[in-house]
């Protein structure tokens, strides 16, 4: 395995996700001899993951099983150990579309944080890009390092114990693109600007509060970037499940009574999802959950045209 | 690092990749609209109601920005524009006594339009405009401001020149022509990229009627490391868009078409010994090109030729995404062609085909996308078959409901998990010191993602399956369908 390649088989040494089903998945690191606990019993590395193929149902000790998944940034994002607040899949999906990243991008990032951007960010520039990235906390680095080293992604990544809000990236004129996550982006923008190729790029800076927002366009005008707009991205999902409803009892003697069987024949004649009994009626139902996250964070991107 | 395929590293140092070129695709930009346009000199080039020749541009890099002048010429601009003079800090508190007799303004329309017959500058008119305008020392600071943005917006033509990206396209696509890439939204195209984890090296395959957008977003994920094959209904595809993105020629080496209406012969294995048929069967669609309108492809070809003779006749402002222009031309050329051109292109096309079909036979795709005007249910499962275990897929919908029947036929079928029906909402800001708000308009929908991720199917239990298709693939899926049943 690794994040940004495809392998079939498992190997000693790989980060894979353990799927016990939707909303309930973990990572582990297979090893020689080693051994994982699940509610559905033990898995057994040597045998039961090393030499099989990535996608195979697995089954424990107690007879349940499990699908073994190749690692992606997606999944690695929901079975990640958080260190700090992550930035999910929606929110990363249009910052590295709107930042134009591509093979070959030289990106500048900080904070690192929990490394959940950074993995999508080097699946996204690999094989020949590079991310700089920067944390101040410096147990925070260290931890990233050696994920990024887990992962085998190391030769992608450089990361720096500094503050960039004081000594910037630590490179100059090099980046295609820049990404902020701190509390002060505002403080940040002129290294930013600096960080930047000659020939220009993108900056994004994410926000949970519209103060924050509001100093950071600012500082960005101040340092002529261009095309500033700020956006906010919302994921709704669906739950998909067969509805039923109760048919009114409108009583005997009127036109509607005779109607409505007739109706509901033709409806399930048309309808295959339809399947309707005597007083009910049946739909296929596409409903949003009861519960959904209504905001992480504002997105502003800004271009650097060349100067 | 071991990497399969053709990639090239990008030039260092010499920034000629950040020099316009002759030939080169380009995106002309002026505030927040694009448009996509081939440069060639000489050739007049309508945006925005205003014309130009791209000759000035060749040479420079990309991101300068050029103010139109008379006769059609493009000027760099040299340094930031002088901001309008506001010249009087003079502002109104509120707009109690401002009254809208039509008579502000002292400039008549004729006066305007002698003054850009002088050739007068636009910020010169818009210093002008205000100049003239009885009411403006009467407007609040922010309704100034607001004033002179949009004169400048009307008279001050600025026009950028970038290299196009995935981001420009979609929005451009999405703002301009809709219809063409089943309202795809930017942020949705975002999420199926993100989603079918689309990156150098994988082998993914493409079944798109989104004008090739789709298809170059996902080139441009794999920067020409890995391959893409491009599945397509009818007899041709149709990729204008991607041609927009002016790949270097190395990307389109692992670049494969298959059309969609040979893939139940490639999956029952009688696409080999079809071969004899498949031969005639092109044969009969070249010969037939220029005739009978015999698919939807060669209606589109022929609405595309009138536009292009009008576009000969003279310039129409209807043809406002210029990337028909290189398809048209092939289209022509291909006519022009003689029998033995004629007969080695074909000879090309079958050979393509043949590679298509065994890159797809290896069932082993790192990937899957779909994103098309077609019902996706029956597509979905057939492509579903050359996808390899462990593996991200994405279906585009423009609507909700074809999703929930592929998401019903995919928990029947089984070796998927991970399921999940999706939307996003698009919701941009307006910043300015102390007029901060949302955008007052924003876009209905984008389109909805079922996205989902394989796993080996059990043969044995997929037998059993269909006495019991109530049996469900995911151990904790049980739970949530008995929780389901009782709702």
């Amino acid at each position: 395995m690794s994040f940004v390649e495809y392998r079939d088989v498992i190997q000693n040494g790989d980060t894979a996700i353990v799927f016990l089903g939707h909303d309930s998945m973990f990572a582990i690191k297979v090893q020689q001899g080693g051994a994982t606990q699940t509610k559905y019993g033990a898995i057994k590395h040597s045998i039961d993951l090393i030499g099989k193929k990535y996608g195979s149902k697995v089954t424990c000790s107690k007879g349940g099983w499990v699908y073994i998944l190749h690692p992606t940034p997606e999944l690695w994002t929901v079975t990640l150990p958080h260190r700090t607040q992550i930035l999910y899949s929606t929110d990363i999906s249009m910052i590295i579309m709107m930042l134009e990243l591509k093979p070959g991008s030289i990106v500048c990032e900080s904070g690192t944080g929990s490394g959940s951007l950074s993995h999508a960010i080097i699946r996204t520039i690999a094989p020949t890009g590079q991310l700089y990235t920067v944390e101040f906390h410096k147990q925070r680095a260290e931890k990233a390092e050696e994920e990024f080293c887990d992962h085998k992604i190391d030769h992608l990544v450089t990361v720096k114990n500094q503050d960039v809000c004081k000594e910037g990236f630590g490179v100059v004129n090099v980046a295609d693109a820049v990404f902020l996550d701190i509390p002060s982006p505002w403080e940040a923008v002129k290294y930013s600007k600096s960080a930047l190729k000659m020939e220009g790029g993108r900056i994004c800076s994410f926000s949970p509060c519209i103060e924050q927002v509001q100093r950071t366009c600012l500082a960005m005008t101040e340092q002529d970037f261009m095309d500033i707009s700020t956006f906010e991205i919302l994921l709704r999902v669906y739950d998909v499940r067969t509805v039923s409803l109760q048919l009114p009892d409108l009583g005997t003697g009127g036109t509607n009574s005779q109607d409505t069987p007739a109706d509901l024949k033709n409806q399930s004649k048309e309808n295959s999802w339809s399947d309707s009994q005597q007083g009910t009626t049946q739909f296929k139902s596409g409903a949003p959950l009861r519960e959904m996250a209504g905001h992480t964070g504002y997105l502003t991107f800004a271009t650097k045209y060349l100067s | 690092m071991m990497m399969s395929g053709p990639g090239e590293l990008p030039a260092v140092g010499n920034g000629a990749q950040y020099t316009v070129s002759e030939g080169d695709h380009v995106v002309l930009k002026r505030e927040e609209v694009f448009k996509a346009v081939q440069v060639q000199s000489g050739r007049k080039i309508t945006f925005e109601k205003q014309w130009f020749y791209l000759d000035n541009v060749i040479g420079q890099q990309y991101g300068t920005t050029f103010e139109v002048s008379t006769g059609g010429v493009l000027q760099p601009l040299k340094a930031k524009t002088e901001e309008v003079a506001k010249e009087t800090n003079e502002a109104g508190i509120d707009n109690r006594n401002i009254i809208d007799d039509g008579k502000s303004q002292k400039l008549s329309r004729d006066d305007i339009e002698a003054l850009k017959g002088q050739g007068l500058k636009g910020q010169d008119i818009v210093q002008h405009l205000i100049e003239n305008s009885t009411t403006f020392r009467d407007k609040t600071g922010f309704a100034q401001e607001k004033y002179i943005k949009k004169k400048k917006k009307k008279y001050e033509a600025f026009i950028t020149i970038l290299k196009p990206t995935t981001r420009i396209m979609a929005m451009m696509y999405h703002s301009r022509e809709p219809g063409k890439i089943c309202y795809l939204r930017y942020d949705t195209l975002a999420q199926m990229l993100t989603l079918g984890n689309i990156h150098a090296g994988s082998k993914v395959i493409v079944a798109e009627t989104c004008a090739g957008l789709v298809l170059g977003a996902v080139m441009e994920r794999l920067g020409g490391f890995g391959s893409v094959v491009h599945l397509y209904p009818g007899s041709l595809p149709i990729r204008a868009a991607m041609e927009n993105f002016g790949f270097p020629k190395s990307f389109y080496n692992h670049l494969y078409d298959f059309p969609i209406n040979k893939l139940n012969s490639l999956l029952s294995g009688s696409f080999s010994t079809e071969k004899e048929t498949l031969q005639k069967q092109t044969e009969v669609v070249v010969e037939e090109g220029n005739g009978s309108p015999l698919s939807t492809e060669q209606v589109v070809a022929s609405c595309g030729e009138t536009l292009m003779e009008n576009i000969q006749s003279e310039e129409t402002e209807a043809m406002d995404v210029a990337c028909e222009d290189a398809e048209n031309k092939e289209i022509n050329a291909g006519k022009k062609t003689n029998v033995e051109e004629r007969k080695s292109k074909q000879e090309d096309r079958m050979k393509k085909l043949q590679a298509a079909a065994a890159v797809l036979q290896g069932r082993n795709a790192d990937g899957l996308i779909i994103a098309s005007r077609l019902y996706p249910s029956p597509l979905l499962l057939c492509l579903l078959e050359f996808v390899a275990p462990s593996r991200p897929f994405v279906i585009y919908c423009q609507y909700k409901e074809p999703l929930l029947v592929c998401y019903s036929n995919l928990r029947e079928r089984g070796g998927v998990v991970n399921l999940r029906l999706s939307e996003t909402w698009l919701r941009g800001y307006q910043v300015l010191p102390n007029r901060t708000h949302p955008k007052l308009t924003m876009s209905g929908g984008g389109g909805y993602v079922l996205t989902g991720i394989t796993v080996a199917m059990n043969k044995a239990k997929s037998i059993a399956n269909n006495s019991k298709p109530q049996r469900l693939e995911e151990p904790a899926a049980k739970r949530q369908k008995v929780e389901e049943s009782k709702s």
